[in-house]
């Protein structure tokens, strides 16, 4: 938002471009759990786009980012964040699109220093040259700090009122949103992407591990994986349970694609069993999500397995207690 | 004028914005296009990508799960 504004104040035309990998976390994906209900439900790039007053094109990336996730040319952050080697990837397809388009210059709002691994002095000129963006990527943010790209040698952007931001503090940053007028700004990179997050990162390593040890995904995979308890009683199999009535509303749009499970003598979680599984693992998954419901302290809970072709059955469970689930079987 | 239906239930934002872009993008000026989702963060998404891009937000509605975003492709 900083950087493009800064550049449009130049005179610059400048259009957004928003890359979805499928790991994105936004409002949306929150309010399938309807967490914060008080914050407003927003995708950020289009709402900066709206405060900049700009074009948004918001592209498709998520079967070109398996590649980039599954073999990182310079490896993975503190979970599967593979974020240099998204980032090269990123501003690659970027030129890509400026190309094809008519598009002169790409900018980004890098600042030094700012991320341990993708923003860092020595990552800057990795990022221009294996992108193969070069000397068309102008970073407005901290352009003083680094050597002049083209727009600038070109005389498109003045040099002198580019910006000389480095460091993790975003001070300078907010200082800047309020010297340009800007009252709301979106909340600042880290919390953007799941594969930053251990948990879920978790998931995704025993996604590949039950694929035996492929590392593929396809996309229903990995938006199931923002979703429910995942517990893996065998290799075989797991059970997503809904943690809360979103998360459950979400889950029942894959009723034709996984084996449901839902208590029918007691109020409880709709649940998905993911994998082949016998008779007795149903079993095991029934007390599995018995455990999670209204009947969990019940005897017996009554609980309707539901086929993908929409065949229903009635089984007659004992809720596992908590201990007799082991911690090992959470994902 | 053409009058089009997008599915996008089950499609988490921002794809059904996506969907929707790349289906206006084989629409002429004035046709009409129905997207229909079940994340409810297209009631948001939809009109800001429409605000943003020139186009016209005809109706919405909502009805057991189901989010209905009916627009016009503007120049």
């Amino acid at each position: 938002m900083l950087a493009a504004k800064t550049v449009m104040d130049q005179g610059v035309h400048v259009e957004g471009i928003n890359f979805f990998t499928g790991f994105c976390v936004e409002g949306h994906t929150h309010a399938i759990r309807g967490q914060n209900k008080a914050k407003p439900k927003r995708n950020n790039a289009l709402w900066v786009a709206e405060q900049l007053g700009i074009k948004l094109h918001i592209v498709d990336v998520i079967e070109e980012y398996k590649k980039v996730l599954i073999n990182p040319k310079h490896g993975y952050g503190a979970h599967l964040n593979p974020c240099l080697d998204c980032k090269i990837f990123m501003v690659n397809k970027a030129k890509q699109w400026a190309t094809e388009n008519g598009f002169d210059f790409i900018i980004t709002g890098e600042v030094i220093g700012q991320r341990p691994m993708s923003q860092r002095k020595w990552t800057m000129p990795i990022i221009a040259e294996q992108s193969g963006a070069d000397d068309l990527l102008l970073r407005p943010l901290c352009a003083k700090y680094l050597p002049e790209t083209l727009p600038e040698r070109e005389g498109w952007v003045d040099r002198e009122k580019l910006h000389d931001i480095t460091g993790r503090s975003r001070k300078p940053q907010f200082a800047m949103a309020a010297a340009m007028g800007f009252e709301d700004f979106a909340q600042p990179a880290g919390g953007c992407c799941f594969l930053t997050d251990a948990s879920y990162s978790a998931k995704l390593v025993d996604l590949w591990k039950s694929h035996d040890g492929r590392k593929d995904y396809e996309l229903d995979d990995i938006m199931l994986l923002k979703v429910g308890r995942h517990i893996r009683p065998k290799q075989n199999f797991k059970v997503i349970i809904a943690r809360e009535e979103g998360e459950g509303r979400f889950m029942e749009g894959y009723k034709k694609d996984f084996i449901s499970l839902r208590a029918s003598s007691h109020t409880g979680p709709w649940s998905l069993i993911d994998g082949n599984v016998d008779a007795e693992d149903i079993y095991t998954a029934a007390r599995i999500v018995a455990r999670y419901g209204h009947g969990k302290d019940a005897e017996q809970v009554d609980m309707v397995i539901m086929q993908p072709d929409g065949s229903e059955r009635e089984i007659h469970v004992k809720p596992f207690t908590a201990d007799e689930i082991p911690q090992a079987w959470f994902i | 004028m053409i009058k089009e239906i997008l599915n996008a239930r089950r499609l988490l934002c921002p794809l059904p914005v996506i969907r929707t872009q790349d289906k206006v993008k084989l629409l002429a000026v004035g046709d009409q296009l129905e997207v229909v989702c079940t994340d409810p963060g297209v009631m948001q998404d939809i009109p800001a990508w429409c605000r943003i891009n020139g186009h016209t937000i005809l109706e919405t509605r909502s009805d057991d799960g189901e989010y209905t975003i009916i627009l016009q492709v503007g120049a």
